[in-house]
């Protein structure tokens, strides 16, 4: 039952959630305006919640579309960066990590829910086990192991330790298709659908939901990704948004931070997962239901 | 069933696993066992390995700045989730009460979704000393300026805050979730009974939420101890050490002194901490299905 009439407490309410919100999203309002404006502005209007006289040459400059010299004006120390090429290769990353694993978590997590074979549930057991060991444990040794074959810098070493499976996913999906319906299924098989058949035909389009709620899940995370990236991924041609952020923050001089350029960069980093908040919104809320243990 | 459909199952149940599989041992199994083992090495990255026995282990019982480090992160972990669990709920609450607008609850996600190294910029420069957004307003109510992260006694609290606000939606929504599930009759009932809606969050909310209420706590547990991205570009482990965290010891001991051994002994006790918890997570997971579902 809601609070129906109107009433003090209920406004009291109201405000308490409205003043949520603000807090919630202000910080992306001045993120933005200080993006808009120009450097100089900086020191003489630091605290109008609207840019003083708005420009582009922050985002201009941080997607490496100007000159050095015009960048260095504009309030930069003239160390080369390159968004749009960071933005890509997090698309890049996020797009190989979301398909490939939602695909093998999807075949491993059929074979322990609908095949039958010896060992299933040991094998099942030990695979969840792993999901008590925190990646810390395993951080370390990855590094030492991706570096000895020779992946340091390449995009096959930064997804290599996520691309192929996460023990969470394969619980998960597994759920899912334990709770498809047998007779579908056996009428695939009078058809002369073999397990590969029915798994491709049949299982995947009628779990699409859960599907798609594990990609989502797993875009999230790895837009997210900063350590392993770090580490992996520090040289230009494969940097992420995240390092590009964190080596841009460094390169930033102590005593003068160019913070235009930082909040450019750091809208920059924002704009796909908002744009995935607007059209997927609904569907990211509904996942939170489900991956609330992750 | 057939026979030849199980042979087929059997078939083909391990070409459906092998990417799993493969993916397991290599970036799981094998690197859990390495990681023992170099343990109770001496390795640096640049020399062959060799056993050292418990060295490792009994240097870091004595390292201060270990002990320092663990110290930090238990206080870190203290404010942040005692702040981030009292507003998730009272937020929560008031949702329940108030509003399904999904708008709202897309809104409260945003700051989860932006990477910890974007929410750790923002509020760098929002917290400027000199020309942070906070300050000019403690200005002009005649406190400050205050250096929330550049003053030792501040900046751990200033991080804790940093992620409180990123991450008090995310935990609210999930909370949210849990209410959904109390029986609206129970709310009914109390009304006409004439109990306020104190004593129904009390009395009904409150107790019937525990077991979600404990996993989401145990939850961003896990994911506190863990800290690192928002202290690598905001106050990089200062200053004078008052936010170097566990994790960025570890981080420093394994990649800017290349102490290989040292570190993946440290990360073992981290480990061991967030081992314990998981388990704790994996029980309340079945527990707090059963009770809901």
């Amino acid at each position: 039952m809601r609070i129906k009439n109107f009433s003090a407490s209920r406004t009291f309410a109201w405000v308490v959630m409205v003043l949520f919100v603000v807090v919630t999203v202000f910080p992306f309002w001045w993120m933005i305006r200080t993006a808009l404006t120009p450097a100089a502005d900086l020191y003489t209007d630091n605290a109008s919640l609207l840019p003083h006289d708005p420009t582009f040459i922050n985002f201009t400059r941080v997607l490496g579309l100007t000159t050095e010299a015009e960048a260095r004006a504009a309030g930069g120390s003239g160390a080369h960066i390159n968004f749009a090429r960071y933005l890509l290769n997090s698309v890049i990353y996020c797009g190989l990590i979301a398909g490939f694993q939602t695909l093998f978590c999807a075949m491993a997590g059929y074979a322990f829910a609908r095949l039958r074979f010896p060992g299933r549930d040991t094998v099942f057991a030990i695979l969840i086990a792993a999901l008590m060991v925190p990646p810390i444990f395993t951080l370390l040794p990855n590094f030492i192991l991706v570096k000895d074959l020779g992946l340091i810098n390449t995009m096959g070493g930064m997804v290599a330790p996520t691309i192929l499976m996460t023990p969470f996913a394969v619980f998960f999906l597994r759920q899912f298709f334990l709770s498809l319906p047998r007779d579908v299924e056996e009428a695939a098989i009078l058809d002369g659908n073999g397990p590969w058949g029915i798994f491709w035909r049949i299982a995947l389009p009628m779990s699409r939901g859960p599907l798609i709620t594990i990609g989502l899940t797993t875009i999230v995370w790895a837009w997210k990704d900063f350590l392993w990236p770090l580490l992996v991924g520090r040289g230009e041609e494969n940097r992420l948004v995240t390092v590009a952020l964190g080596v841009f923050r460094q390169q930033s001089p102590n005593t003068a931070p160019d913070w235009t350029g930082l909040m450019a960069a750091s809208t920059l980093s924002v704009l796909p997962v908002l744009i995935l908040l607007v059209f997927m919104g609904k569907r990211l809320v509904q996942s939170l239901n489900f991956t609330g243990s992750k | 069933m057939s026979v030849t459909k199980r042979r087929d199952d059997r078939r083909a149940a391990w070409v459906f696993l092998a990417p799993v599989l493969v993916g397991f041992v290599v970036f799981y199994g094998y690197p859990a066992v390495r990681g023992v083992w170099y343990s109770v090495t001496d390795y640096t990255m640049l020399n062959t390995p060799s056993f050292v026995g418990a060295d490792n282990y009994t240097e870091l019982v004595k390292d201060g700045e270990f002990w320092h480090s663990l110290l930090v992160t238990v206080w870190y972990v203290v404010l942040n989730i005692g702040s981030q669990t009292i507003l998730a709920l009272g937020v929560a609450a008031l949702m329940h009460r108030l509003t399904r607008s999904t708008v709202l609850r897309a809104t409260m996600l945003l700051p989860w979704l932006v990477p910890n190294v974007t929410v750790g910029l923002l509020w760098t420069w929002l917290l400027d000393t000199n020309l942070g957004f906070v300050n000019h307003l403690l200005t002009s109510l005649d406190i400050g300026p205050i250096g929330f992260l550049t003053d030792d006694t501040w900046a751990m609290p200033s991080i804790a805050a940093i992620n409180t606000w990123a991450y008090t939606g995310y935990t609210a929504l999930l909370l949210y979730a849990g209410m959904l599930q109390v029986p609206q009759y129970l709310y009914e009932s109390a009304a006409i009974d004439g109990a306020n809606e104190w004593r129904m969050f009390r009395r009904i909310t409150l107790p019937l939420l525990r077991p979600v209420l404990a996993l989401v706590l145990v939850v961003s547990l896990i994911g506190s101890f863990q800290i690192f991205d928002t202290i690598a570009v905001t106050t990089f482990g200062g200053p004078v050490n008052a936010t170097r965290v566990i994790y960025y010891f570890i981080y420093e001991q394994a990649f800017r002194y290349f102490h290989m051994g040292y570190a993946a002994a440290a990360a073992i006790f981290l480990a061991l901490i967030l081992g314990v918890l998981t388990a704790i997570q994996m029980r309340l997971l079945r527990a707090s299905r059963s009770d809901l579902a």
